[in-house]
């Protein structure tokens, strides 16, 4: 998209929508172009022929509610920044409307401050966008992140996300100083972090406090990394067979801990890999029903993700979880607490999705 | 019972707020009884009812019966128990600013 950055504002306040063109055109320094609309579905047409940087989006709408725009805006054009401007004030719309992935949330500015913080705010997502900024790692690889932070001597927290596990990274003066990810600490953690394959992540501002853990340089740190992934890789079985070996195998793996009996992961439509149970197909039909349909429900709920599912039965007690493409179910034996089992899967997912 | 909303001349539509609350359906997915406000749509009701006992269902197919489930989304948590091929089923919205568990 190149120019100035494209805004599409909806709200059914034509008075509002006049305003707020004139403000956001006229006093950014980014000069975007912004276009208006009162509709809901026409704002999805407005979407759908041209390219947008930004929509600002309106929660009390007649016909169709903002929180359905932004349910479909999200699926549709994953790229599209999503700003919330309303004059709703409840906790849950805030909670639901940042579960469905919108980048802010802002309560109708009432004072010239306010205004000023919206309006810089707004600034600062356009101008993230106009440097090519990214999302995600599907982008620019965390590598290059790294590297970049580090080159330029700048000192930030990067907090990473692969969608279950949280990670942070933190760079002084353009060294890496400590990384955290689970239940790892320093150089682990790391590379933990870095074997991350897709997420997403933001900046945070430096944290000075923090203590040195990490002595190796940057470029040492993404050395050691990169030949650990080259070691690990040459150790890969190359056909498909193998593939199938060593995914049992790493299922065997999660099988030994404590209180897991039998554990099911389903890759794309019709892979299954299982460990400990003797009819896997009628189990991978549930996990993949249950899973479908409830993050159907979530869209019609509007309640973002599905994050998991727990379950607990008179023989058995079983989690599933969800994660891209590829779906996890692990079966649990029924003397397991609810606490255990909340703590295993979650120890377990950090490695399943690593 | 609604009788006033007969004269309401308003069009907007309402956000819908997730209520806290619970409900029970029977083996048909019939609401049986419900604590939920009249604000929260009767089609959510039976279609959270709906999906829950078809995985109740797929459970005991897939030689694992259950007897609970609990749904873990972004922004809400329900929790369903079997009753007798129905199911009661509670509803508890989450927000950002949860007190903290100690």
């Amino acid at each position: 998209m190149a120019g100035s950055p494209r805004i599409l504002l909806l709200d059914d306040d034509a008075a509002f929508l006049e305003l707020y063109k004139e403000m956001l055109g006229k006093h950014l320094t980014s000069m975007p172009e912004v276009k208006t609309t009162t509709s809901a579905p026409r704002a999805l047409s407005m979407l759908e022929a041209e390219p947008y940087n930004l929509l600002i989006v309106d929660l009390n709408m007649p016909k169709m509610d903002g929180l359905q725009i932004l349910t479909i805006a999200r699926r549709k054009y994953p790229h599209l920044r999503l700003v919330v401007l309303t004059g709703v004030r409840d906790e849950q719309f805030r909670t639901r409307a940042y579960a469905m992935g919108v980048d802010q949330f802002w309560i109708k500015p009432e004072s010239d401050q306010e205004i000023g913080l919206f309006m810089e705010s707004i600034e600062s997502l356009l101008s993230r966008e106009a440097q090519g900024g990214f999302r995600g790692v599907q982008s620019k690889s965390l590598v290059d992140i790294i590297q970049l932070e580090c080159l330029s001597q700048n000192s930030c927290v990067l907090k990473i996300s692969n969608g279950l596990i949280d990670g942070k990274i933190w760079i002084q003066t353009g060294e890496v100083i400590d990384a955290e990810a689970a239940d790892l600490m320093a150089e682990p953690a790391f590379q933990r972090i870095l074997g991350w394959k897709t997420g997403s992540f933001e900046i945070l501002p430096p944290d000075p406090e923090r203590p040195r853990t990490i002595t190796t340089s940057y470029q040492g740190l993404l050395l050691n990394t990169a030949q650990a992934f080259d070691e690990a890789a040459s150790q890969l079985p190359a056909s498909a067979e193998a593939e199938q070996g060593k995914a049992t195998f790493a299922l065997a793996e999660i099988a030994q801990w404590p209180g897991v009996e039998c554990v099911l992961s389903l890759r794309g439509k019709n892979a299954k890999d299982y460990y400990g149970l003797e009819d896997a197909a009628p189990v991978a039909e549930w996990l993949r029903d249950t899973l479908n349909n409830f993050q159907i429900l979530a869209d019609r709920l509007q309640v973002g993700q599905l994050q998991q599912v727990i379950g607990a039965g008179p023989r058995r007690k079983v989690a599933l979880a969800a994660f891209g493409d590829a779906k996890l179910c692990i079966g649990f034996g029924p003397a397991v607490t609810a606490e255990q089992l909340k703590e295993t899967f979650k120890n377990i997912l950090t490695k399943w999705v690593s | 019972m609604g009788l006033l909303s007969l004269f309401s001349r308003t069009t907007r539509k309402a956000l819908v707020h997730l209520p806290a609350g619970s409900f029970t359906v029977d083996r048909e997915g019939k609401i049986m009884t419900s604590t939920l406000p009249q604000s929260f749509p009767e089609d959510y009701i039976r279609d959270i009812g709906r999906q829950v006992l078809e995985c109740f269902r797929g459970a005991e197919k897939a030689h694992m019966p259950m007897a609970e489930i609990i749904l873990h989304f972004s922004a809400l948590k329900v929790l369903a128990r079997e009753l007798r091929g129905g199911a009661i089923v509670f509803l508890m919205p989450q927000t950002l600013n949860q007190p903290l568990k100690r």
